[in-house]
Parts: structure tokens; C-alpha cells; sequence
């Protein structure tokens, strides 16, 4: 199995740490992990502002850089999402159509595809609280949304349960969003702080010593907030502790 | 409350010993310290309201702010409450959505259904292309009935109609019958919120508007006294009014009927107290039959305000006796907008006001920030309908979280609109020049893997390039209330490259 990993533009500068424990982790598994290195984004940022037209060129080099993989795997659902839901600025090709269908969250990837069971090597004694992002959630189907009437499930903690030591707090208003939100984070900075702050008060006082989430977007937004705060709070991508990250 | 004894309902309880009904809050809400009341957006002509600015006025108010976003959030947890007690909760939206979207697509045929079966049951009926027809309508109405007072409950549509103000030039008195509405009123204010209009105002606000304008003690905000004031002041100018208008959240094409819902039977007030009694209904409002009707109840107040129903659910069949009942079907650009492929399933609405309360940005903004009718994730759908440049902004007040979508009770996929907007705002040069420049510069640069490799090559380049939308500028927007990532001493690209340098995947 041919896995082309990517690796969003921001995990690459601030959190390569999380890069090369999502390349590891699947090496874990036995696959053959490529990171093709003409990458840069999957553009986003532009559509997020209703930028299509701008985010044309970089959708291609996208699709031309993970053709013919057999999973393109991505530690972000929020990436994810774009690619899979979203990408439409770029024709729509066979190679663009097959890429995105072949294009998975990494949570996604362990649970659904490669439907892991165990990582013997994983262990986290701490109280983590778990954070989906909204991507993630409402446009990947992570875990069961507060708003719907339906059962309830979740991916990450599903993967998270199979960490020896792991403790989850559970926190007041799980799924609101933490106001990152792309561009909204310097669009609209104030009310995007101020629900940083009112999320990293929720994770604080349910007495998380970590968040964990498959986003590190939302984590450097709200790692940003909690430091203002002056908030011991720490910030870790599941795919460190699934790695077998200690701390 | 049978709706609310399901079984799931066990996993969040209501707190024993409080209303979880009507417009009760579940949780007692006090506010610490009294706080001038912030104001809502500037309006400037046709220039793009900045609702970030009026929001950040929202939040310097910190006892409104949390105020606000604590009782926003209980509506919504009782509306949580209220789904887990009904087992076909998914059933009954997806076949809300689907008569909204079945009534919407034979509108034509539905409307004049209505018009037949209303002129049959003694309802005179009137059509109005926009704002100023409905208003002239009206208010020509009220002149040949030698009308010196109205008494009005709450409509949005005779907001969208700028009725309020058209009428302070009239001659007739206009008076709110809804508390919320008529606090809104007093205050010369317009409602922030569709269900509850003066949401965003502590009961210290209330105290100095009643005390301004109905001459109260200033100094007492007790709940009861100022209710109990207004009312022993307005009661007087309700009863001897000459008519009464009330808008519809439901309009039954077989019957010829419309219905309103309120709890505090104000409509009721409104319709039965004056000889003449008008309705001002948009065109989008009509079902097809009566026996859709309990899909839209059962969902209108549980999504609303996390009660079962309403108090009070008011069919209107013709007019009283002895006296005259005129429905004035309004259009006001719905027309036009049931011919927008992208937006037209924003007619489904039902104003239940359900994605305000879920809003992270709304609670924390209010909804006079928006500085448009309709506020909130629904508002940033339908404003720029109205209004494309003064609105242009609004569809940027939002993180695209969804939690609108999920409880829309028509299932508007209301998040994916907001994005739709913002995509036509761009094509259409709508958005600000700084914004296009920085998303022209940023695709130029994510386009060209070697470009972009030299420009994030330091650490200093890195955080000045990348990603560009949130250290875009100079005055680093990111740094302001967030301490900014401390940049690693390789890229994941460098780590790679000194790692796993095996030749797989090199550039070509």
C-alpha cells in the first residue's frame, strides 16, 4: 500500500514534530510512506476567504504531487476536509476526483482503513481533553455532534481508549468551536480571542493537564490564548501520543 | 413538558426547581455590576458594516458579553434537551425541510390556493412587491379606518420593512405588544435577536430605558416591578387602539388560514383587541395543507427556546365579527432570491432563531453588531440578498464551525451558504482590496513549491510568509491577544530531507 503523506504548510513550519510522528506512526504499520516534496498547501486559506479563483494553481500542484497514491494521509482534518469536500476550484479531472476521494484524516485513516486495534508502544498517563476540530467533526464525521439526535461515538477517543495511562476530562460545551477558524483568526481577531479563551478556561477547568486534538490549526490558536493566559496547559497532536509521545 | 421525559433526557437533566419551559432560563443568570449597555454597529450609508468593530464594543462590556453568551447557551442546551426527548427528532427535520422545499418550488401555486381559500373565508387580501407597498398598504389601510393607534406584535418582516420608522412620520402611534419588542421600542432600538429581541440587554438596561421613557425608579431592576410597570403603562394604549398587526409564522394553503405563535399570547392582543386586524406574511411562509402544520410546532419552540410549544398557537380563520381582517403577502426580494441556486433553500426558514443561540460568534457579538435585520448565521445568508456592499462584510463573521447547520430545524446547510457567499462576494469584487491582494500573493506563492521554499527558509521568513493568513500584515493581527508559535529549528521539509533522503518523492 502507497501512502503520499501531507503535510500541511503550518504543521511543516511550526509543528514538524507532529509531521514526523504521523510518518513514523505509519511506518509502525508496515507502509510504504512517501512525502512527496513539492507540496505546499492544499489551498484553503484562499477559499476560506472565497479566494477560488486564487487557490486554482495551488489545488493542481496538490493533485499533481499525490496521483497515484493508493491513501493520501494527512494529520489535519481541517486540510482534509478542503481536500475532500471542498477542492473544487481546480477542474474537476479524473486524477482530481481521485486524489481527493483517496485523501484521509489521519484518525480516519487508523479507524476506518487500517482499523488498528492496539499500540502496544503508546502510553500517556495524564488527563488529556479532547479536542475535535469543527472540520473534523461536522465535515468528517469524527465523532457524534451534541446538535444531532444520534448515537454516540467518537474516532479519536475510540484510538485515544487503547493508550495505556490516558485519562479523559470531559469538558462543559465540547463541541463549540475554539473561534481559530482560518482567516477568522485575523479577520475577526477579537471575538476570536475571546472564544480561545473561553475554550482553554473549559479545557483548564475540567483539569486537563493536556489538550489532544487531530488539528494542530485549533491547537496553535488556542496554545497562543492559554500562554496569554498565563495557563500551565499543554497542547499535543493525537498522532504524537498514538506515536508513543510520553509527554 | 411530555415532549421532555424521554429516557436520554437523564444524561443532562434540568436543574430541579426551575421552569425548563417558555422563556425561562434553566439556570439562574445574575449580573455582578451595573455596565452601560454597548450599542450596536455604525451604520454608514452603504458602506460594509464592520461588525468585528461593533462586536469588540460587545465584549469591552464584559458583564453584557457573558451575560449574553450564558443565556444564549442555556436556549440551547434546553433545545438539546427538548431533541433527545423525541425519538424521530432527524425524521421530523429532514420532512420539515422537505414541505419548506416542496411548498417553495410551487410557490405560485400555493400562494394562490391561499388567496382563494382566505378570500373565501372573509379575508381581504393584498399583495406587496416590496418594503415600500407594504408599508403604503398599510398605512392607507389605517387611513380610511381613521386609525390613530396600533397595536403590533413582533414581526420580523415589518423590521425588513422598515415599517417602524415610516410610521413615526404618519401620524398613527405605533405599540409594541411584546415585552421584548416593546423595551426595544422604548429604547429606539431594533430587536438583536428573532425570538428574543432584547436578549442583549441586562435588566439594568431595562430599568434606565423604563425609567427614561415611563418614568420608573431607576434604581429598581427587580423583574417583576418593571413587568408589572409596563404593563399597567401599556395596557391602557392596547385596549382602546383601533387596530392591531401581527405578522404569521405559518400561512396553510387549503384552508385559507394563517397561524401565529407566541407566549405571551401578545398576537392574540394584537388581533383580538381592535375592530380591524392586519397580517403581514412573506410570501415563503405558506404549507400546503393543515396536517403539515404539527411538523413545523413540534419543532418551532424545541429548536427556538427548548420548550415543547409555544403558550399560545393562533389560528386566524377570517375576521371577527363585526370587524375586518387584511393579510398584505409580502415579496420584498424573496422572489428573486428563490432564483439563486446557491441560496434559495435560505427561504426554508422558520425565524426560530435556533442558529443565534448555537453561534459562538453571535453570543459573544450580539446581535446589533450584525447592523442588519436579520442577524446571526441566518442573517449572513439572507443580508447580502438584500443589500449586496453594505452586507458584503457579514459573511466573514463566522468561524464555518456548522453548528448552525446541525440545528437548523429546516436543515439549512446554513455554514455552507456562508461559504458560498463569501466565494460570490469575491467574484464580484466585493471583498476589501487588502484581502484580495493578500490571497492573489499567498495562491501565487503556494502555487510555486520553490518561491515558497525561499520564503520560509529562516525562521524569521517563516513566521513573516506562513502561513500567510494569520501573520499577513505588519501590525501582526495574530500577536495581538495570542502569543505567537515559536518557530522550530527545521521544517518538517528539512527533517525529511536528512531522514529519509532516499530519492522517493523528490522534485522533478
Amino acid at each position: 500500500m502507497r501512502i503520499g503523506l501531507f503535510v500541511p504548510c503550518y504543521i511543516d513550519a511550526f509543528h514538524p514534530e507532529v509531521g514526523i510522528a504521523t510518518l513514523q506512526l505509519l511506518e509502525r504499520f508496515g507502509l510504504d510512506v512517501e512525502y512527496p516534496r513539492n507540496q505546499t498547501c492544499c489551498g484553503q486559506p484562499m477559499t476560506n476567504t472565497g479566494c477560488h479563483a486564487e487557490s486554482a494553481a495551488t489545488e493542481a500542484l496538490f493533485v499533481r504531487n499525490f496521483t497515484g497514491y493508493d491513501y493520501v494521509v494527512a494529520p489535519s482534518g481541517s486540510c482534509v476536509h478542503h481536500v475532500r469536500c471542498d477542492m473544487d476550484a481546480v477542474e474537476q479531472t479524473d486524477d482530481v476526483r481521485q486524489v481527493r476521494a483517496r485523501t484521509y484524516e489521519l484518525v480516519e485513516f487508523l479507524h476506518d482503513i487500517l482499523k488498528v486495534d492496539a499500540f502496544p508502544w503508546a502510553e500517556f498517563p495524564h488527563r488529556v481533553s479532547l479536542h475535535n476540530n469543527c472540520n473534523a467533526l461536522r465535515g468528517l464525521n469524527h465523532a457524534s455532534m451534541s446538535e444531532l439526535r444520534e448515537p454516540a461515538f467518537s474516532k479519536p477517543a475510540d484510538l485515544l481508549a487503547r493508550v495505556r495511562g490516558l485519562e479523559f476530562v470531559h469538558i462543559q460545551r465540547p463541541d463549540e468551536c475554539c473561534g481559530f477558524g482560518g482567516t477568522f483568526s485575523v479577520f475577526e481577531k477579537g471575538v476570536s480571542e475571546k472564544m480561545g479563551y473561553d475554550k482553554v478556561r473549559d479545557h483548564s477547568s475540567a483539569g486537563a493537564a493536556y489538550v489532544v486534538s487531530a488539528d494542530s490549526s485549533c491547537m496553535m490558536h488556542q496554545q497562543g490564548c492559554a500562554q496569554r493566559l498565563d495557563m500551565p496547559l499543554k497542547f499535543i497532536h493525537i498522532a504524537q501520543i498514538l506515536n508513543g509521545a510520553r509527554a | 413538558m411530555s415532549g421532555a421525559q424521554g429516557s436520554d433526557l437523564n444524561r443532562n437533566p434540568p436543574r430541579p426547581g426551575r421552569l425548563d419551559h417558555a422563556e425561562g432560563a434553566s439556570v439562574p443568570l445574575h449580573s455582578r455590576v451595573r455596565e452601560a449597555q454597548p450599542r450596536g454597529a455604525v451604520i454608514n450609508g452603504d458602506q460594509p458594516i464592520n461588525q468585528a468593530e461593533a462586536a469588540e464594543r460587545f465584549m469591552a462590556a464584559p458583564e453584557h458579553e457573558r451575560m449574553h453568551d450564558a443565556r444564549l447557551w442555556d436556549l440551547r442546551q434546553k433545545r438539546d434537551r427538548q431533541m433527545h426527548g423525541i425519538t424521530e427528532w432527524e425524521d421530523l427535520r429532514r420532512l420539515a425541510s422537505e414541505i419548506k422545499e416542496h411548498a417553495l418550488t410551487h410557490l405560485d401555486h400555493y400562494l394562490e390556493q391561499f388567496e382563494t381559500n382566505a378570500r373565501a373565508n372573509g379575508i381581504h387580501v393584498h399583495w406587496a412587491q416590496d418594503a415600500d407597498e407594504h408599508n403604503a398598504i398599510i398605512l392607507s389601510l389605517l387611513r380610511d379606518h381613521g386609525v390613530k393607534r396600533l397595536i403590533k406584535s413582533k414581526s420580523m418582516l415589518t423590521e425588513e420593512c422598515g415599517f417602524r420608522d415610516f410610521m413615526a412620520e404618519s401620524g398613527v402611534e405605533v405599540v409594541e405588544t411584546d415585552l421584548g419588542e416593546r423595551i426595544q421600542q422604548l429604547d429606539d432600538e431594533a430587536p438583536s435577536h428573532v425570538v428574543v429581541p432584547a436578549v442583549h440587554k441586562l435588566r439594568s438596561d431595562v430599568a434606565d430605558v423604563f425609567a427614561r421613557t415611563l418614568g420608573t425608579d431607576p434604581n429598581d431592576d427587580d423583574v417583576h416591578y418593571l413587568t408589572e410597570q409596563q404593563r399597567e403603562k401599556t395596557r391602557p394604549l392596547i385596549l382602546d387602539a383601533q387596530a392591531g398587526l401581527t405578522g404569521a409564522n405559518f400561512v396553510v394553503a387549503e384552508t385559507g388560514t394563517f397561524v401565529v405563535c407566541t407566549n405571551e399570547g401578545n398576537a392574540d392582543l394584537s388581533a383580538n383587541t381592535p375592530p380591524l386586524q392586519i397580517a403581514s406574511i412573506g410570501i415563503e411562509k405558506v404549507i400546503p395543507r393543515l396536517e403539515d402544520l404539527p411538523v413545523f410546532v413540534r419543532l418551532l419552540s424545541r429548536s427556538a427556546l427548548g420548550s415543547p410549544i409555544t403558550q399560545y398557537t393562533s389560528h386566524f380563520r377570517g375576521p371577527r365579527r363585526g370587524g375586518e381582517l387584511h393579510v398584505v403577502l409580502v415579496d420584498n426580494g424573496r422572489s428573486e432570491r428563490l432564483g439563486m441556486e446557491q441560496f434559495w433553500t435560505s427561504l426554508k426558514c422558520i425565524r426560530c432563531g435556533a442558529c443565534m443561540n448555537t453561534c459562538p460568534v453571535f453570543r459573544r457579538s450580539g446581535g446589533l453588531s450584525y447592523g442588519a435585520t436579520y442577524a446571526g448565521p441566518i442573517g449572513l445568508i439572507i443580508d447580502p440578498t438584500f443589500n449586496r456592499h453594505r452586507y458584503s462584510s457579514l459573511p466573514f463573521s463566522s468561524t464555518l464551525n456548522g453548528s448552525c447547520t446541525n440545528v437548523c430545524p429546516v436543515k439549512i446547510n446554513i455554514h455552507e451558504q456562508i461559504a458560498g457567499w463569501r466565494r460570490v462576494l469575491a467574484e464580484t469584487h466585493e471583498l476589501p482590496l487588502m484581502k484580495k491582494a493578500m490571497m492573489r500573493e499567498a495562491g501565487h506563492l503556494l502555487s510555486h513549491p520553490a518561491l515558497y521554499r525561499a520564503a520560509i527558509a529562516t525562521a524569521d521568513s517563516a513566521l513573516k510568509h506562513l502561513p500567510r493568513f494569520m501573520v499577513y500584515n505588519r501590525l501582526n493581527t495574530w500577536g495581538h491577544g495570542r502569543e505567537v508559535p515559536a518557530p522550530p529549528r527545521e521544517t518538517f521539509h528539512q527533517w525529511y530531507a536528512a531522514n529519509r533522503a532516499s530519492g522517493q518523492g523528490e522534485p522533478s
